[in-house]
């Protein structure tokens, strides 16, 4: 059990008061809240260590290059990298997952290679594929959902042994479904076959503990800010055996070994990756996210967002006019919750739940393939963190029989 | 809830949900989709014009409460216009939502919508139909 009452002393935030009603943030999926923790180290950043990293001699830069690389070494512990050359700081994930279409991709993806997604993708993980596609001539194929929703392993076996698979980039957990995928299985089975994998940790990374050792994935992406970290922080992982094989994202400043007027050599990893002055209050502010979260405990964090979803789909599933999408119980499961109220259109029950101050997402939520798949133009969807609890979903149960009142 | 109430008014809630302006129409001079890709609502309007003036207006769509009923309200709003007056219409129809001071009766039941403009989140609901209407006339 999560001691909500402490955890949610630490946000802020959680204490203002949305149309004067007590703030119920149930839009964790989009961006987390930020810890006092997080808020003060940033500032703290600015307050004692600001220069710019790597380039001058003096005492404040030494003090933002160690803030900088302290926070390397803090997501190399967090997710278990083998070095921290497989380090990469970027701006988020989507960042993280064009580096990689633009450099691995663009190198090693040719004519009539194929490359696989599920049809449950974020755009971020679904344009850069598409760019990648239509410049080289390869082939996008996408691997669909079983009767529970969730990703049909099945299908994906057929794919992947149909050949001249390069790359498999599937996402960890769904941002609109909450569904885990077998990433074990699909790294294996990806390999086994020839293929490389992306993982997209967008959804998984505030609540599961990531072993990238032991996943074995080639290429890990993820943002800071859906895991209490500050925005503009983001991640990405490369195994060591492929850092020579990925060239430059961009290039200028930083990033070199030596310039000459017409070519210039490169620094070695992760520098290379990493031009120009990079985020480093960001940085910094993520290392005390990564302890946030360990101080609490990844299971823990996914224990209880299993158990609000649990609650939440035993209530909903009551309602007669509520269409729920998604696998009938928590399971194997984020804690995110997508539906529809009969007749009400998504954006109109956003509007409704906001004035009792319970903040929801409505929309495609990035998601358009998956929506058609589900053949709806839009979902409502209520995604939970550690400072939710129970009596939050009541009041939201409650704001949804409100929704009616409006609409006959 | 009076915010709500505003919103959510009898008026526009009986041209979202028993529009006579939802259907298509038998020869349209011109149809234009319009539509918002964050939230999804999505229209297309179709006019029927005799010489300079829109005889006939209707929509077919999907989205929530707000664009649909203010599609259904503009269509009413601008049958027997030519696009001049229509034009002057729309415009006043966006400076309502964006708060100007603006003289509210020529709107007919579209004024009801004024109440968006403390929801800043919809105001993009409201004006689609107006904004997809600007561009063919
Ligand atoms: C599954 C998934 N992938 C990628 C992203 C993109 O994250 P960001 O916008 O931080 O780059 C998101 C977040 O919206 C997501 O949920």
């Amino acid at each position: 059990m999560l001691d909500i009452l402490k955890i949610k002393d630490d946000f802020p935030i959680l204490k203002t008061s949305p149309h004067g009603k007590k703030l119920i943030y149930f839009d964790n999926a989009a961006t987390t809240q930020k810890p006092t923790q997080v808020v003060e180290a940033v500032a703290d950043y600015y307050k004692k260590y600001n220069a710019n990293v790597y380039r001058s001699p003096h005492y404040l830069s030494t003090l933002s290059t160690e803030s900088y690389e302290e926070a390397r070494e803090a997501v190399k512990r967090f997710i278990n990298a083998k070095t921290s050359e497989s380090i990469v700081f970027t701006r988020n994930a989507t960042e993280s997952i064009n580096f990689i279409a633009y450099t691995w991709g663009l190198k090693h993806i040719g004519e009539g290679d194929v490359i696989v997604l599920t049809i449950a993708e974020h755009h971020s993980n679904i344009l850069p594929w598409q760019m990648v596609a239509e410049k080289k001539g390869a082939k996008l194929k996408y691997v669909h959902l079983d009767e529970d929703s969730r990703l049909d392993l099945d299908e994906f076996k057929r794919t992947i042994s149909e050949g001249h698979v390069k790359l498999v980039a599937v996402q960890h957990a769904s941002n609109v479904l909450g569904i885990i995928n077998p990433v074990d299985e699909i790294i294996d089975l990806s390999h086994r076959n020839g293929a490389k994998v992306l993982i997209d940790g967008a959804q998984s990374i505030p609540n599961m503990k990531i072993d990238v050792e032991k996943l074995g994935c080639d290429f890990y992406a993820f943002s800071g800010h859906k895991m209490l970290g500050p925005m503009g922080i983001g991640v990405l992982y490369i195994k060591e055996d492929l850092l020579d094989d990925v060239p430059p994202f961009l290039s200028g400043g930083e990033m070199i070994d030596e310039v000459f007027e017409d070519h210039s050599t490169f620094a070695p990893s992760p520098l290379k990756f990493e031009a120009g002055t990079p985020n480093v209050e960001g940085a910094y502010g993520l290392i005390k996210a990564i302890e946030y979260i360990e101080g609490i405990g990844l299971d823990n964090i996914l224990k209880h967002e299993q158990e609000l979803t649990e609650y939440a789909l035993s209530k909903l599933v009551e309602i007669d006019y509520v269409k729920l999408y998604g696998p009938k119980n928590a399971e194997n499961r984020t804690g995110i919750i997508s539906f529809n109220v009969l007749n009400v259109h998504p954006h109109d029950v956003a509007t409704i739940l906001d004035q009792d101050g319970i903040a929801v997402r409505s929309g495609h939520h990035c998601c358009q393939p998956l929506m058609r798949y589900l053949g709806v133009p839009a979902t409502v969807r209520a995604s939970f963190y550690i400072y939710n609890d129970k009596s939050e979903v009541d009041a939201f149960v409650d704001g949804l029989k409100d929704v009616r009142k409006w609409f006959r | 809830m009076s915010d709500l109430n505003q919103l959510y008014s009898e008026i526009i809630m009986e041209h979202y949900e028993n529009s006579p302006n939802r259907r298509e129409l038998e020869n349209p001079t011109i149809k234009e989709r319009g539509h918002n890709p964050l939230c999804g609502d999505d229209i297309t309007l179709e006019l029927k014009m005799n010489g300079d003036v829109i005889e006939d207006a209707s929509f077919v769509g999907h989205g929530c409460a707000i664009s649909q009923a203010s599609t259904s309200m503009m269509c009413d709003l601008i049958k027997g216009k030519n696009k001049k007056e229509a034009l002057k219409l729309v415009e006043k129809f966006i400076d309502m939502i964006h708060k100007k001071d603006v003289d509210l009766d020529e709107l007919g039941d579209a004024q009801v919508l004024q109440g968006v403009s403390d929801f800043p989140a919809r105001v993009k609901c409201a004006l689609l139909a107006w904004k997809t209407l600007e561009k063919i006339i």
